[in-house]
């Protein structure tokens, strides 16, 4: 075997002839159909189950709608109230989608400026940490002073979603294989080069985790900061409907207003949940299948 | 590299007036104890790290604002130092990607530095999919891509099963002896600088210096069975010999300091 491969080795060999390492590329199998369709069903059921025992529990104990109302009653709101939820909804959905993409540049722009240098990074600590461990909806009353109500809700769902954003994104730049580092110093690349080509990629997990704990926050920061600025009337978010239902005991809407923010909820983690799979699936651990 | 000393912050001195020549299209293997500064040599050569004091002087060639010669050095480390994002494709591009090389220029090169290492069938597949020795091969394509005047490489095999790391000597002698390149091996193992080398350096530890410099009758005149045959066990016992002395120099060293 082993003089096969010197002899080899004087010819312009092609490698591939002669390997330990040799190997064909076989398509896996399938995850099987009933696998697929029992992983659907599962949770589903789940919830189904959920629904049903609630219903029972509110027709057994005949508990009147104003204190807990049935599941027909809250599906019965969201069909007759949509013309005062919708709105709501969309004010919602716009103040968390733009305090989020506002804090994914603002974090990712700060993330890269910080790791520049030592002393920027020392200079902009301070602000880091007073402005991530004051509760950024206690400023909220300040803020209203300054500024009308839509932008306050933006400033505080942006800076509570901009803290998870920048820290995963520094720590996610900085955590760069310092093999690899040497070998781009090695090939003369610029810092751009660097920065485009190695550091971004590789801080990318830490960014998509950052983005998933980000969206989240954002809506939890839209509903926290709109219950504290007292947002009220035409323009206000589902938040004011909540409170507002809760004034009138009209319960049924209530829990309507609630299930809407739930399902903005679960949106925005499938949502950032594909994106981070989109991303990472081809080679990070975290999105692969564990194969033994 | 002429009389080359390096202190590390922590006021260890990793290598005391370190001489060496290395001669065009060698292939010559560092060899020591652990911690008797060869890879601490080798980055020095590379560029990576300034010596405290002494110089490096390139033969005559374009050389960049760092005083490195331009694009004439392939690295290949103790790991493979692979882009876990990156094909195997993108991987080896890299070297290329980063000179200002378009994609569809490079493109024959790259696929004729996969062929050259056996991985073309697998230019699209990620490092993980890889094993080792292959993961091994994709950085030595990259490394290689460049094609560089000089190969440094950082123990790359150490990791490596036996089975393995035989194959790929036999590859990386191959490609030395086809493409005429420089190469510098940093080895601790006595066995792989026999089989590999044209020239064998051996350094003492603590401080770091040349101890024994041995030159090899040429592997092109190798046979093809050379790991059995008289001549190489010969070989080994020299050099081993030499590593032995080495390392009761250095030792001797510690004791008077």
């Amino acid at each position: 075997m082993r003089g096969a491969a010197m002899s080899d080795a004087h010819k312009p060999a092609r490698a591939g002839e002669e390997g330990t390492d040799a190997a064909v590329a076989v398509t896996a199998p399938r995850v099987s159909t009933t696998e697929r369709v029992l992983r659907v069903a599962v949770p589903l059921v789940m919830i189904v189950l959920a629904v049903l025992a609630w219903d029972l529990v509110v027709t057994v104990n005949q508990i009147p709608r104003y204190i807990l109302p049935s599941p027909a009653d809250v599906a019965g709101s969201l069909y007759n109230d949509w013309g005062t939820l919708f709105p709501a909804l969309l004010v919602t959905l716009r103040i968390t989608f733009t305090a989020l993409i506002l804090a994914l540049i603002g974090g990712v722009a700060v993330a890269i400026l910080l790791v520049q240098s030592k002393w920027i990074e020392l200079a902009l600590f301070p602000y880091a940490v007073i402005l991530q461990v004051t509760p950024i909806i206690a400023i909220a009353p300040l803020l209203l002073i300054y500024t009308d109500t839509q932008t306050t809700l933006l400033t505080c769902a942006f800076l509570v979603a901009f803290f998870p954003i920048l820290s995963n994104m520094v720590t996610g730049l900085k955590s760069v294989d310092h093999n690899l580092l040497n070998l781009f110093d090695l090939y003369g690349a610029s810092r751009l080069q660097t920065l485009l080509h190695l550091k971004i990629p590789a801080a990318m997990p830490y960014f998509m985790s950052g983005l998933r704990i980000g969206g989240g926050l954002a809506l939890i920061a839209s509903v926290v900061a709109e219950f504290a600025a007292g947002a009220a009337g035409q323009g206000a978010g589902l938040a004011f409907r909540l409170l507002e239902s809760q004034y009138r005991l009209n319960m049924p809407r209530l829990f309507a207003a609630l299930v809407l923010l739930t399902a903005t909820g679960v949106a925005i983690f499938g949502l950032t949940s594909l994106i981070a799979w989109l991303a990472l699936h081809r080679w990070h651990e975290s999105a692969v299948r564990r194969e033994n | 590299m002429r009389n080359v000393s390096k202190i590390f912050s922590n006021g260890t001195l990793a290598l005391n007036d370190m001489s060496l020549s290395v001669e065009r299209g060698e292939f010559l293997s560092l060899l020591g104890p652990s911690g008797c500064g060869k890879s601490t040599a080798l980055r020095i050569i590379a560029g990576l790290g300034a010596p405290s004091s002494g110089t490096i002087d390139w033969p005559a060639s374009r050389l960049n604002a760092k005083g490195l010669p331009q694009g004439d050095i392939g690295f290949v480390f103790q790991d493979p130092t692979l882009m876990p994002w990156s094909t195997v494709f993108g991987n080896v591009y890299l070297p290329l990607k980063l000179q200002g090389m378009g994609r569809t220029s490079a493109t024959p090169r790259v696929m004729e530095m996969l062929d050259a290492v056996g991985l073309a069938d697998f230019a699209s597949a990620y490092p993980r999919e890889l094993s080792g020795g292959m993961k091994m091969r994709v950085s030595i394509a990259r490394a290689l891509v460049t094609k560089p005047k000089l190969l440094l490489m950082d123990e790359p095999f150490a990791a490596l099963d036996e089975i393995t790391r035989q194959k790929l000597n036999d590859d990386v002698l191959r490609i030395w002896r086809h493409s005429g390149v420089t190469v510098i091996f940093v080895t601790h193992s006595v066995f792989e600088s026999a089989y590999l080398s044209s020239r064998i350096v051996v350094m003492k530890a603590r401080p770091g210096q040349v101890h024994t410099d041995i030159r090899l009758a040429s592997p092109e005149e190798r046979e093809a069975n050379y790991r059995t045959s008289e001549a190489y066990r010969a070989m080994t016992d020299t050099v081993s010999r030499a590593l032995q002395d080495a390392i009761h120099a250095g030792g001797s060293n510690v004791r008077r300091s």
